[in-house]
């Protein structure tokens, strides 16, 4: 057995361990020598976004995001550590399932088709910064692009390989639900290492790091090779423990404060048979009033895969390829099909994204679409808030679930899914 | 300005394949059997058929596909039609343009417009809110040499049109992807979607929620690639109105975060002021501010 072998032993999934924050840089070198294209968050245009990253000075210290719907802003302060803010506009999807990519290529040559190997020679991904509603993402992607009878081989080249270093909020935006989705704030899944800061903002000289996988056990073993990788006591394990623990309860108990962002819950007790017996509410066409049909919602958002492929050829028509691009139920396109489109209406469009990211995709999938991430409402360009529109459905629907006297249920089935 | 959607959506859709140039009527195609092509000029800055010279490298590998026969702008040499395609640029000003579109018409089998000028007026459409003799007398010394019309028109309003193209200037990309279509019968893919969904694609961030700039990309129709709002700027709306375009919510909304009125007229009043949705906008953003005559003074 050689020394690598027992370093990783020694940092075993489920065990703990302390990093000094200015080693994060050591995690980052032992990442890019393996070979990684490392992203993580940084202030570029106005907001924390996910780009290639370098340095650990590069990461947002002395930063928060306020968000409320419609409306990002940054704030500076300086008391601030890396990673106090949340989410900004970019998630894993980004990367894992990018907006365009080209699923194959043909050649004619002499009057037959040839295909053409496309090279695939991305180097691995490593994402510093994710959050447990981006770990619960990527889980639910997982579930569509994995799947035993059929796995999209560009994901899954790319989500085998990835190196998932997460982080556990200390800080909710007053847009953050993950709560409400019971899927956050803590980081439990889907992750190699996980950072936890026990101290306050800026004041923390260490974070506590927990092991999720082999693969991170042998990264924090290699790190240990440069710097010390130092013990945690059952206190300090405790500690780091709570501080996501702590969070949560502390968005359950939120409440309006005046001048403040109101602070997002979703309730989702019954939402499936809610919302499926709702298809006729008149808030469908309210909302349709505001939206813009911009898929901005779509597009932020980490769970939503829909995309549409189709043949780009040169004007000789002899090289063809085949790309796969984002695609979104907010785009007049999506609907149509032979003989006309089953959703032309924005109310239809909006119903189809809600009632299919909150209700069939239980049915499909066995979770829900939304990880309460709060995206899709901060980057509507006119706040429409998925939350706010669940909750006036709720309200105005009878005990029974019917909607509010006056107006025929449905008879008609859901929208098929995508 | 409709990208030729039938009004109910229940029709072929958008970009209702342009007649098949492969067709059953007589092709008008060249001796070497290629497909003809010509370029015309109304009321414009030529800047859409610059973009077609400004595709150097694509705009030679067209020139072995088909045949440029009439196209000013790039040579000087001009062979007579029917033209299989023709591609127009800029708006219908004169009696004289009026007299020449219908002739142009009739020489393509099918007719393109290239841009916002020729698909909703262009910005020389803002002489439709004023009065062209004050104009006239505004700019020339000797008015009453000048032969013109009170309005700028899109050329769907005076001929029939089998494709609009949008953009100011259009994009080449688009431009390649139309006359490809064209020449193999299918349909251009030519997004209606908002210039959101290419915000998204090379992941800018977004200049309205992060910065509070009123930005017209979540009405417009996608196409430049969203250009302005990867440079700090919001969208001023070159492709004109989006596909279901709600501007009444957008506008409502900025004008809520504190941008006056004058100031969203003025931005729905520019290379497409009068298509019909930008058209509307304009009108109702500057017949003042909603309920004055109901509200009470502060
Ligand atoms: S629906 Fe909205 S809150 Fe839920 S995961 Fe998507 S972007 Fe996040
Ligand atoms: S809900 Fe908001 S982001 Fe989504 S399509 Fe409507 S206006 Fe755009
Ligand atoms: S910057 Fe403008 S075009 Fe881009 S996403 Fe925002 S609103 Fe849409």
């Amino acid at each position: 057995m050689n020394d690598g072998v027992l370093a990783a032993a020694a940092h075993q999934p489920g065990s703990w361990h302390r990093l000094a924050r200015r080693d994060l840089q050591h995690l980052i070198d032992v990442l890019v020598e393996a070979g990684h294209r490392v992203v993580g968050p940084q202030v570029a245009d106005g907001a924390i976004v996910l780009r290639d990253l370098a340095h650990a000075d590069d990461l947002p210290h002395g930063w928060l995001d306020e968000q409320d719907g419609g409306s990002y802003r940054l704030r500076h302060d300086p008391g601030a550590g890396p990673f106090d803010h949340v989410v900004g506009p970019h998630s894993l999807k980004n990367f894992l399932f990018p907006p365009r990519d080209t699923l194959q290529r043909w050649v004619r040559v002499a009057g037959s088709w040839q295909e053409q190997a496309i090279p695939r020679d991305e180097p691995p991904l490593a994402v510093i910064g994710a959050r447990a509603c981006d770990l619960q993402a990527l889980a639910v992607q997982d579930a569509i692009f994995i799947r035993a009878d059929y796995a999209d081989p560009a994901y899954a080249a790319r989500r085998d390989r990835l190196v998932v270093v997460a982080v556990n909020c200390r800080r909710a935006a007053a847009t953050c639900f993950c709560h409400s989705m019971q899927c956050g704030p803590a980081v439990t899944h889907s992750f190699d290492l996980a950072l936890t800061d026990p101290a306050e903002g800026a004041a923390g000289d260490a974070f506590a790091v927990e092991v999720g996988s082999e693969r991170g056990a042998g990264l924090l073993a290699e790190v240990a090779r440069r710097t010390t990788v130092g013990a945690l006591d059952d206190e300090a394990i405790a500690a780091a423990r709570r501080v996501p623990r702590d969070l949560e309860s502390r968005m359950h108990a939120r409440s309006v404060e005046p001048g403040q962002p109101r602070p997002r819950s979703l309730d989702t007790e019954g939402i499936r048979d809610l919302l499926f017996d709702s298809l006729a509410h008149p808030r469908w066409d309210e909302v349709a009033t505001r939206c813009l049909s911009c898929t901005n919602c779509t597009l932020v958002c980490p769970t939503c895969f829909c995309h549409s492929v189709g043949e780009v050829a040169d004007l000789s028509g002899d090289h063809v390829d085949r790309d796969r691009r984002w695609a979104s139920c907010f785009e007049i396109d999506h609907g149509r099909m032979h003989g006309g489109n089953a959703r032309p209406t924005t109310a239809s469009r909006y119903r189809q994204w809600l009632t299919h990211k909150l209700a069939g995709w239980i049915d499909q999938f066995g979770t829900s679409g939304c990880t309460g991430c709060g995206r899709c409402i901060t980057w509507c360009p006119v706040g429409i808030d998925i939350t706010e529109e669940v909750a006036a459905i709720r309200a105005s629907s009878a005990p029974d679930g019917q909607p509010a006297a006056g107006h025929e249920p449905s008879p008609s089935p859901p929208d098929a899914p995508p | 300005m409709s990208n030729a959607i039938s009004a109910d959506d229940a029709g072929p859709g958008p970009g209702a394949p342009p007649a098949s140039v492969a067709g059953t009527n007589t092709p008008p195609h060249d001796s070497r059997g290629k497909p003809r092509i010509a370029v015309f000029k109304f009321a414009s800055c030529d800047g859409c058929q610059l973009q077609l010279l400004d595709a150097a490298n694509r705009f030679l590998e067209l020139a072995e596909h088909v045949e440029i026969d009439h196209f000013l702008e790039a040579r000087s040499r001009s062979v007579p039609g029917p033209y299989d395609l023709g591609l127009v640029e800029g708006s219908i000003t004169t009696p004289h343009d009026v007299e020449r579109i219908h002739e142009v018409r009739a020489q393509c089998r099918v007719l393109v417009t290239l841009g916002a000028c020729a698909t909703a007026g262009g910005i020389q459409a803002l002489r439709n809110w004023g009065r062209i003799d004050d104009f006239l007398s505004a700019v020339y010394a000797s008015p009453q040499f000048i032969d013109t019309l009170a309005t700028s028109t899109p050329i769907a309003d005076h001929v029939h049109v089998d494709f609009e193209l949008r953009g100011c200037p259009v994009d080449t990309t688009q431009l390649v992807e139309l006359v490809t279509a064209v020449l193999v019968g299918r349909r251009p893919r030519v997004p209606q979607h908002a210039v959101c969904v290419e915000c998204k694609e090379r992941g800018t961030v977004c200049v309205a929620v992060a910065r509070g700039i009123p930005c017209l990309g979540p009405v417009t129709q996608a196409g430049c690639g969203a250009i302005c709002p990867a440079h700090d700027r919001e969208c001023f709306g070159c492709y004109g109105p989006a596909e279901a375009a709600n501007l009444v919510s957008l506008t409502g909304w900025y004008e809520r975060r504190g941008t006056p009125r004058e100031e969203l007229a003025r931005l729905v009043r520019s290379f497409n002021a009068w298509a019909p949705a930008f058209r509307e906008e304009g009108d109702r953003l500057s017949a003042g501010p909603a309920g004055t005559d109901v509200e009470s003074s502060p």
